[in-house]
């Protein structure tokens, strides 16, 4: 089934059948977290599950992961995240010294992001039923006064800008889960971005959509943007940063790396008279120190992703299908 | 690895395109064999760059577009038979066989295992004793040695639950059924470097004289493309016909021998069918006898299939440069990645899929946006 890559199945099944099921308006914004009104306080409330092998890679585990997916989530709603739930999910067998392990990752990654995990809740499944551990977290953050985020906001003329090299999670966990060797160990860049997402609501509220580009990559990021914004958008390829043990290991597998997945990165559309501003205050930041415009909203090609290519052509950029499939040669 | 900047250097670029638009005086039709280069000229916007008397027409060359339906029948049969696990490159699994694939395979509990080298499906092979282990073997010249040598290595270190599903083709043979058909337009062949890679230029020469044809040996990254573009079209404008190898960084002209040896020791030629083409003589490579054993063909016994070819699908002629993906009916209507009538737009090397992934927006109003592009959670 492809339908968990991020992609366009994943749409498919949402669309079709979760949506009709739940209803709801809170849902039907089809954000990364809800925003919802509760006692006068607005809030972004979010939830992700982490089912991801090796539990233990290059730069991070499943415990961050489970931790920075879902502060990413609420900070792309330019909510302060606040607390967390946690559930585990074991698989019989899985040895306690790992659960310690990925316990004391997931603690460390809440305290690094300013969380506290509130509550939590604990299954095992019988062996054979799991991979060794699977979490959920859900979590709930303050959504600030004169912050609104949204696909909807995008204008022809925003300023597209990545908060830094793209690619490096879902090569790191190719080259640790696929026992490939690409010369370099990459490592993976999960973060928490609430902080980020701070600094740059301190140069201006008026930000208009924020995306954390994780499964499908950048790719797929852009264009729900431009899909649910009714704008084009147009990147110009030579502009994405992509570090070259990334899109050295790409090549090899013929991957394209605008597809692949980050965990700690972010991409912005920003009003063209902010740009400057935000795009300094994120570089003064340590984790959008290379932060990069990488393109515009455009009035053309409403709800396509359009890549200037660095010889001068131009292609369109889909939204992927499923997973990536390494190619023959 | 570090070089692959420096081949799509936009300066160099345009040196040489400059350079072929000097060249050109009147209308030219180059086949790109390989399905490689057709991602990279399509990805990266070389045919709009090209001056429009150069027209690039997309060849046979994509390994998962010309695997028989037949063959696709055979390993949907025997991944679904129990005991077996078995092992593929990735992009097969998409590719439709007759109303099902190996995705759909693997949903229904057959064991399916997407693997990155032939190796690892030996490793897999030695790690289930019990299990009966299929090796997916396609591909043209640039796979063939390394399937033949995991064949070879099954033998030394006595591994029998393991075989191959064998359907390797061969290029020039293909080059040459395109030059004998009688609606055949192209006057130059980009032959593909990975393939001379292994096998050398030697196959050339004859093919180039006999149908008095320009072949230029060309690379896969875009400075390899214009280069080969540039030295075709410089041959065409004198009226010559001579194989030019423009990819000496990986090909000399006799070839990879160590790997060359490896298929004469495992494999046989043989006539093979390519998927919308039909049979071609001598095209393909089987099992020798002498790695019988090793076939899954042969282990698996596979018979009473009945194959069905989707009839709307025009894939054949686009293989053949006959047809421009986009001038077929079912183009982005009802064949579109998400429901594909052949391989050519399912595999990231097929030339359906390029126009449909990286094109769109240029091809006609009928061809608008599909369910691929709305929104996610």
């Amino acid at each position: 089934m492809g339908h968990g890559g991020g992609g366009a199945l994943s749409a498919e099944l949402v669309r079709e059948v979760f949506a009709p099921a739940y209803g709801g308006p809170a849902l039907s914004a089809m954000g990364d977290s809800a925003a919802v009104e509760l006692g006068g306080a607005r809030l972004a409330f979010s939830t992700d599950s982490f089912v991801v092998r090796p539990l233990f890679f290059p730069g991070g585990s499943i415990g961050d992961l489970a931790v920075n997916g879902t502060v990413n989530d609420l900070a792309m709603s330019g909510a302060r995240p606040a607390y967390l739930s946690c559930g585990f999910i074991l698989e019989e067998g899985v040895e306690t010294e790992v659960v310690r392990r990925v316990a004391e990752a997931l603690g460390a990654a809440a305290r690094a992001a300013g969380v506290e995990v509130a509550t939590g809740d604990t299954k095992v499944v019988e062996a054979g039923h799991g991979d060794g551990v699977f979490i959920n977290t859900s979590g709930i953050g303050l959504i600030p006064r004169g912050v609104d985020l949204r696909p909807q906001r995008v204008v022809p003329g925003d300023v597209v800008i990545v908060s830094g090299p793209i690619g490096v999670h879902g090569v790191a966990i190719m080259s640790v889960r696929e026992g490939l060797e690409f010369g370099v160990e990459i490592e993976s860049d999960c973060a928490a971005l609430a902080g980020l997402v701070e600094a740059m609501l301190a140069v201006t509220e008026d930000l208009h959509v924020l995306r954390d580009p994780t499964r499908g990559g950048l790719a797929a990021a852009l264009n729900e943007i431009a899909s649910a914004s009714g704008a084009g958008v147009v990147v110009q390829e030579r502009s994405v940063p992509v570090p070259a043990p990334v899109a050295n290991a790409c090549a090899v597998l013929g991957l394209d790396p605008m597809y692949v997945a980050n965990e700690g990165k972010l991409v912005a559309f920003v009003p063209r008279e902010h740009a400057d501003a935000v795009l300094a205050a994120m570089r003064a930041h340590p984790l959008g120190r290379e932060a990069a415009v990488i393109g515009e909203a455009v009035d053309s090609h409403p709800g396509m992703v359009v890549a200037r290519t660095g010889l001068g052509g131009t292609r369109v950029v889909d939204l992927p299908l499923g997973e990536q499939l390494p190619r023959i040669c | 690895m570090k070089y692959i900047e420096e081949f799509q250097d936009p300066a160099l670029a345009e040196r040489l395109l400059d350079e072929i638009r000097a060249a050109v005086t009147r209308p030219w039709a180059l086949m790109e064999v390989c399905g490689g280069q057709t991602h990279t000229i399509i990805r990266h916007g070389i045919d709009q760059l090209l001056p429009d008397e150069v027209e690039l027409i997309h060849g046979p060359g994509c390994p998962v577009c010309v695997t028989p339906l037949e063959v696709i029948d055979k390993a949907l049969e025997i991944a679904s038979r129990p005991g077996v696990i078995f092992c593929s490159f990735g992009d097969m699994l998409r590719v439709p066989g007759t109303g099902r694939d190996l995705f759909q395979v693997r949903g229904e509990g057959g064991d399916v295992r997407v693997v990155y080298s032939p190796l690892d499906a030996l490793r897999v092979a030695q790690q289930n004793p019990d299990r009966e282990v299929v090796f997916f073997g396609i591909g043209f010249e640039t796979t063939a040695p390394p399937n033949a040598m995991t064949v070879y290595q099954a033998r030394r270190l006595g591994i029998p639950n393991f075989s191959l599903l064998v359907s390797h083709v061969r290029v020039p043979p293909a080059i040459e059924a395109i030059m004998r058909s009688p609606n055949c337009r192209v006057q130059a062949f980009l032959a593909a470097g990975h393939v001379c890679s292994v096998m050398g230029t030697d196959e050339y020469p004859g093919l180039a004289e006999r149908y008095r044809v320009p072949i230029v040996v060309t690379g896969f990254e875009p400075l390899d493309i214009l280069e080969g573009v540039r030295r075709t079209v410089l041959q065409l404008e004198r009226g010559e016909h001579t194989v030019d190898n423009a990819y000496p960084r990986a090909v000399r002209p006799e070839g990879n021998p160590a790997a060359r040896a490896m298929l004469a020791d495992v494999f046989e030629v043989t006539d093979r069918a390519w998927r919308g083409i039909g049979v071609i003589p001598d095209s393909g490579w089987r099992l020798s006898s002498r790695y019988r054993e090793y076939d899954a063909e042969h282990r698996f016994q596979v018979t009473g299939i009945d194959t069905r070819e989707p009839a709307a699908c025009r894939s054949g002629e686009v293989l053949q440069g006959l047809l421009k993906p986009h001038e077929c009916e079912a183009f982005g209507t009802v064949c579109t990645p998400r429901t594909p009538l052949g391989a050519t737009m399912v595999s990231s090397e097929g030339a359906c899929a390029a126009y449909y992934l990286y094109r769109r927006l240029d091809l006609p109003a009928a061809v608008t946006r599909s369910p691929e592009g709305s929104p996610v959670v």
